[in-house]
């Protein structure tokens, strides 16, 4: 993986699969202690406390064409080696909490990437699923709820060509507009 | 700034766009678990979206998919016909997809060299050498 979107993707596709239709995205800046966080919540159908613990052993996969699982086990490493941690909060029927942190400055934190693209291409997957994006820096926020687009949108789909142009136009310049000057990767 | 008010128009003028369209039933799939993504599934996706709607191709469905199961020749682009004929192309990137776009999905010629037929017989020719 290139950058932290690339990780988002992987992981949503995670909820994806238990069924969320509700996912919860944030990207959360804090320059008091220099940590960024990054956390995806859905209403999937979770995980036994047995799954939780295992599921950061590449050995453990619900996939059927191979038995080695990469996706969690990839971004634990990167959250420890910028002396963050990958925390997993899940309750079976309810729903999963992921939550990773790193140190904003470490040299070894990868870049953000573009979120919009992401989220893009997850809209086309399935155009179905509602999300809400949050972008927070300190004291300035961002938040695009599916809810809002479809009250607009009414019976247009999302994966519309001009919606989803829309969608990845808007994300990427608020993530520059919350994150610009504070991200390294992001000039102000 | 982009702000919500915006999709107003934009609900306007895809209804009209809906109405006018037809289901191909052609479909474009691209292998996105972590293999996909971490070999650079993201940006073929979105390369090929782009390339239909620059060129005004509205009947084709592209959506994603898990592990294909051959994760040393991601990228993996699959392009499904109606009658359910199937072309898979591997080792994708940007270039690459928007190519296929162009010759394959608008004018009906498949790009025979970045199918996994043509990468297999490569790397047969290989082995022998």
């Amino acid at each position: 993986m290139q950058d932290l979107s690339l990780h988002l993707m992987d992981i949503v596709q995670n909820s994806l699969k238990a069924g969320a239709v509700r996912i919860l995205i944030e990207v959360r800046a804090d320059t008091s202690i220099n940590m960024l966080y990054i956390t995806i919540e859905d209403n999937g159908h979770g995980m036994s406390a047995a799954m939780v613990e295992s599921v950061t052993d590449p050995f453990v996969t619900t996939r059927t064409t191979r038995s080695v699982g990469l996706g969690i086990p990839l971004l634990k490493e990167h959250c420890e080696l910028t002396g963050g941690k990958l925390e997993l909060q899940s309750e079976e029927g309810k729903g999963t909490c992921l939550r990773a942190s790193f140190g904003l400055y470490s040299i070894d934190r990868m870049p953000l990437g573009d979120i919009s693209d992401t989220m893009t291409a997850l809209v086309l997957s399935d155009p179905n699923v509602d999300y809400v994006v949050r972008f927070v820096c300190d004291d300035n926020e961002f938040e695009l709820d599916w809810h809002d687009i479809r009250d607009q949108l009414a019976d247009v789909p999302l994966n519309e060509p001009a919606v989803l142009e829309w969608i990845g136009e808007n994300l990427a310049e608020k993530q520059h507009y919350i994150f610009g000057g504070v991200l390294n990767e992001i000039t102000g | 700034m982009k702000s919500l008010a915006e999709l107003e128009a934009i609900r306007q003028r895809a209804k009209a766009d809906l109405a006018a369209r037809t289901d191909g039933g052609r479909k474009v799939v691209v292998g996105m678990a972590t293999c996909g993504i971490a070999a650079g599934a993201r940006p073929v996706m979105n390369a090929m979206v782009e390339e239909l709607r620059t060129r005004n191709v509205n009947d084709i469905a592209v959506t994603m998919t898990g592990c294909i199961g051959v994760c040393r020749l991601e990228p993996i682009v699959e392009v499904i016909e109606e009658n359910g004929d199937k072309v898979t192309y591997v080792k994708m990137d940007a270039t690459k997809a928007k190519r296929v776009v162009v010759e394959h999905l608008i004018n009906g010629q498949i790009c025979q060299d970045l199918t996994i037929g043509a990468d297999e017989a490569e790397a047969k020719a290989k082995a022998k050498a």
